[in-house]
C-alpha cells in the first residue's frame, strides 16, 4: 500500500486551495535498470477528487507526470470544515484515497 | 405547461451534461484513454480523443518556467479564461508520447490546474481546453531542459 497523500485545502473567500502531494514512483516504462532491462511502467491513471462526497473533478495521467505527483485546483464555493477526499488508481490497480478538512 | 418535446430536450440535455461530467457510469468506465496516451502527434491525439484540429487562443494559458534545470519536475499549469470549459489537456510535444494529462472539470471548480510533469528535452508545452460546446483550443510554451527526465 502507497503511503498516504499529503493534501491542503485552504479556503480564501468562496474559494479553496486544494494541493495535493501523493505518493508515487511514476515509473514511465522507457527506463532501463543496470542490467538493461527496461523497467515496467508504473504509475498513476485515475485521480479523482469529490467535495462533502460529490464528485468535483477527475483526471486521466499518462506516465509523463513526475514522481511524486502534485495537483493543484481550486474549489469553488467550499466552506472551512467541509470535506475534501482524493483518491487514485494506478496502472496495477492499486488504489488509495485521502481526505482533508478544507480551513 | 410543459409539452413532451420540451421534456425530451430537456432530458436530452441533461444527459449530455451528466456525461460530459463523467457522471454516467459508462462515461466512468471507460476512463483511461489508451489510444490518447499512445499518440505521438496533435493530429493522433485529437483523432484518438474525437476533437476536431485545435485552434490557438488567447483565452487558454500556460504557465512554466523559461528554463527548467531538472526535466524530471517541470512544474506547470494549464489554465482557462472560457466559461465552460470541460475539460484540460496538458502535452509536452517531444516526450515519446505527448499526452501528459487529461483534466476533467466540473462547475465546481475552476478551469485551472497545476502540476508537475516530466521532459526529455527542451519541448513546446501546450495546455488544450475543451469547451462544453467541443470547441478546442490551446496555448503554447517552449520550456528548455537542461537535464532531461526520462532517463534511459
Amino acid at each position: 500500500m502507497a503511503d498516504p497523500m499529503r493534501i491542503r485545502a485552504q479556503a480564501q473567500g468562496d474559494k479553496t486551495t486544494v494541493r495535493v502531494l501523493m505518493s508515487h514512483e511514476m515509473e514511465t516504462g522507457q527506463r532501463k535498470d543496470a542490467a538493461g532491462k527496461v523497467i515496467p511502467a508504473w504509475f498513476i491513471q485515475e485521480v479523482s477528487a469529490t467535495h462533502n462526497g460529490k464528485p468535483v473533478m477527475s483526471a486521466q495521467w499518462g506516465p509523463s507526470v513526475a514522481k511524486n505527483p502534485f495537483l493543484q485546483f481550486t474549489l469553488k464555493g467550499a466552506k472551512a470544515g467541509d470535506k475534501i477526499a482524493i483518491s487514485w488508481k494506478d496502472n496495477r490497480g492499486d488504489t488509495r484515497s485521502d481526505e482533508a478538512t478544507v480551513s | 405547461m410543459q409539452t413532451r418535446r420540451d421534456m425530451l430536450a430537456r432530458s436530452a440535455s441533461v444527459a449530455a451534461a451528466l456525461a460530459s461530467l463523467g457522471l454516467l457510469p459508462q462515461a466512468a468506465q471507460a476512463a483511461w484513454p489508451q489510444a490518447a496516451f499512445e499518440a505521438k502527434n496533435m493530429g493522433e491525439l485529437m483523432k484518438a480523443l474525437g476533437y476536431s484540429a485545435p485552434a490557438e487562443s488567447k483565452d487558454v494559458s500556460i504557465t512554466g518556467p523559461d528554463i527548467a534545470e531538472n526535466g524530471a519536475v517541470v512544474p506547470v499549469g494549464a489554465a482557462t479564461t472560457l466559461a465552460g470549459a470541460r475539460r484540460l489537456l496538458l502535452l509536452v510535444e517531444k516526450n515519446p508520447n505527448m499526452l501528459a494529462a487529461v483534466f476533467d472539470l466540473t462547475d465546481a471548480v475552476e478551469p485551472s490546474i497545476s502540476t508537475r510533469v516530466k521532459m526529455g528535452q527542451s519541448s513546446n508545452v501546450f495546455a488544450v481546453a475543451i469547451t462544453a460546446d467541443n470547441k478546442v483550443l490551446y496555448a503554447a510554451k517552449e520550456i528548455k531542459v537542461t537535464l532531461g527526465g526520462c532517463g534511459g
